[in-house]
């Protein structure tokens, strides 16, 4: 499960997460993306690749400049992404649960 | 482990149903969505504002430990307590905009009870994105979520 451990690790970073985050409504150019950040280009670009790499983006040439964009299929492949999502609000509410437990004994 | 929590999500539809039992009586867990300081402590934000009741809104934002902030707002239409809360929900800065929530609590037995979470995007897309980028729930939160994935599978 290399392939699934590299995605999730290339996920793992808030700058990589907040890029598909912001392509996720739109095609844009590295450019376009880099001005969301402070970092500087070449570690945005950095990003890109690496999550390229991982078939998470797509690029596209189109004239001089290279256009980003979310590979869907790839993200429904790598995992089933309702379970990630699940996942938190099975934790928020395990700590819901348990607060309100100490709350409750507390009273 | 057991699935507490389920979620209820049919292809080609711009809603999705969260369902979770609690081993808490109804007052208590309703109460958790209605003090400050207990939502502040599940939920892992800050709490500015949260008005219980119709016409009230509420207003929360989450610091990630690199001190970005990120905000959450939204507006409540119906409060009915130990019953149904129905608001809207907004993550600022990003580009999915408004969902409409219709939370209804249940009594199971004296000590359980039911949290009905149905939530409805403004479109398809826009739900399926939102599953398919759980992150976007809030990019720290989601950070921390993967790095848990990450972490297993180590």
């Amino acid at each position: 499960m290399n392939l699934r451990r590299d995605v999730f690790q290339s996920l793992a970073d808030p700058t990589r997460s907040a890029i598909l985050l912001i392509l996720s409504s739109q095609t844009m150019t590295a450019g376009a993306i880099a001005s969301n950040f402070d970092t500087a280009r070449p570690t945005v670009s950095k990003h890109l690749q690496i999550l390229t790499a991982c078939e998470l983006l797509d690029q596209e040439q189109n004239g001089r400049e290279i256009y980003y964009h979310i590979n869907a299929k790839k993200m429904k492949e790598v995992a089933d992404f309702i379970e990630p999502f699940r996942k938190m609000w099975d934790d928020r509410f395990n700590k819901l649960e348990t607060i309100m437990k100490k709350y409750k004994s507390k009273k | 482990m057991e699935r507490k929590t389920k979620i209820h999500a049919e292809d080609g539809k711009q809603e999705l149903v969260i369902t979770r039992e609690f081993d808490l009586p109804l007052d208590l867990l309703f109460t958790a969505y209605t003090e400050p300081g207990i939502v502040e402590q599940w939920m892992g934000t800050k709490v500015l504002k949260l008005e219980n009741k119709k016409h009230g809104s509420y207003q929360f934002v989450t610091t990630d430990p690199k001190g970005n902030k990120y905000g959450f707002n939204g507006v409540i239409h119906e409060f009915s307590p130990n019953r149904k809360i129905t608001r809207t929900f907004e993550m600022e800065n990003t580009p999915f905009g408004v969902q409409l929530e219709f939370l209804e609590f249940e009594q199971l037995t004296g000590d359980t009870s039911l949290l009905t979470m149905h939530v409805v995007y403004r479109s398809v897309e826009l739900r399926d994105q939102i599953l398919k980028l759980p992150f976007a729930q809030g990019i720290n939160m989601a950070h921390n979520r993967i790095q848990d994935i990450v972490n297993k599978l180590k």
